[in-house]
């Protein structure tokens, strides 16, 4: 399985959420499908991604939020698992790209590739549903039934170590700040 | 257990007049009052972390959507929270108001807190983030109105020290 076919297969339901993804290939990708305005991208602080989204759905608990996180990342900040799991925000999914890999700087296995389970993990610090999945369909499938449940959610997406050529795009880091910044304040939810 | 709550509760009440609704903390000695206030409010939200760092990327996100917050944390936190300081708060511009409580400097006991003691300012420093120390209690509503209104005129980080003479009542 890609993560931009998976990208490109929710790409529809990422309307009307706020989105927040990690550095490296899955915010390239992202913006290569199409750049709006609900998209940021954390462009490194590794780890914080989590938390980053996990602060946008405290402040606007009415906001259905998606982080788009990925197994490097995710391992740098296990202990935030722990206060996601015990804030629970019922509107943020949590996505985890998990290709086993390091992938932008030349692809060093993670712990994931030698049978670290991070659905395992996340169900332990707590969060109500965790799921894994190897398949498109069954990626959807799990996005879509997490949007409707209304609770915190991860799941765990395995799929292959590749991506992009590059990784630098011509949106400006403040640029997308300030963008995601004006969509949060002056939109309000649906 | 000699930590002030008069100090706790002006700072509290100060935060809370700044605007901050959110507020993330790692637990830490001295601001075990602060922490207690900030749980028993139901007009703010805390948010108790397994470490400090995680505490800038909630700021960030709380800022983003329009909600003030503030950072309660030991030194060691802070210096715990660097990368996250750096390549995020920074590299985004997000104003950011950290109160840092000032351990192992002059009268400290711990041993532990000794060295994070000796290099705190230096790397707040290093950072380029405006630092204000609080020794005093009739200071602090001022100086977290001021260190806020940095912190969004800037679009930075700023820190307020939290000293011994201001957190703890004895010599």
């Amino acid at each position: 399985m890609e993560r931009r076919a998976c990208l490109e297969a929710i790409y529809g339901d990422l309307q009307d959420v706020a989105v927040v993804t990690i550095m490296g290939a899955v915010a390239a990708e992202l913006q290569a499908i199409g750049h709006r305005p609900n998209f940021f991208y954390l462009q490194h602080a590794m780890g914080l991604a989590s938390s980053l989204g996990l602060g946008v759905a405290l402040a606007q608990p009415s906001r259905p939020v998606v982080v788009l996180d990925g197994d490097g990342s995710l391992l740098m900040n296990l202990g935030g698992l722990t206060t996601l799991a015990r804030y629970r925000p019922r509107n943020l999914v949590h996505v985890v790209f998990d290709n086993e890999s390091l992938l932008s700087v030349g692809g060093f296995p993670t712990a994931t590739s030698t049978g670290s389970d991070l659905a395992a993990i996340a169900k332990a610090a707590g969060v109500p549903r965790t799921v894994t999945v190897h398949s498109i369909p069954d990626f959807v499938t799990a996005f879509r039934e997490a949007r409707a449940a209304g609770d915190l959610t991860t799941i765990v997406a395995k799929v292959d170590a590749i991506g992009p050529k590059a990784f630098v795009t011509d949106l400006a880091l403040l640029e997308n700040r300030y963008q995601f910044a004006r969509y949060l304040q002056d939109r309000p939810p649906l | 257990m000699p930590v002030s709550e008069r100090s706790s509760a002006v700072i509290f009440t100060s935060l809370k007049d700044a605007g901050v609704r959110i507020m993330s903390a790692l637990p830490e000695t001295w601001l075990v009052h602060l922490i207690r206030m900030a749980e028993e409010d139901p007009d703010v939200n805390l948010v108790r972390l397994a470490k400090e760092e995680e505490g800038v990327g909630i700021s960030m996100g709380a800022h983003l959507a329009g909600v003030r917050s503030a950072m309660l944390m030991q030194n060691h936190g802070f210096l715990a929270s660097v990368n996250g300081i750096v390549s995020g708060a920074q590299l985004y511009r997000i104003p950011l108001l950290m109160l840092v409580s000032a351990r192992g400097e002059f009268g400290e006991r711990d041993p532990w807190q000794t060295e994070g003691g000796g290099v705190t300012v230096p790397v707040l420093d290093a950072l380029r983030i405006p630092t204000r120390r609080v020794d005093d209690v009739t200071s602090v509503p001022r100086a977290i109105a001021e260190s806020m209104t940095l912190a969004y005129s800037a679009s930075r980080p700023v820190a307020l020290l939290l000293g011994r003479s201001l957190m703890w009542e004895e010599a």
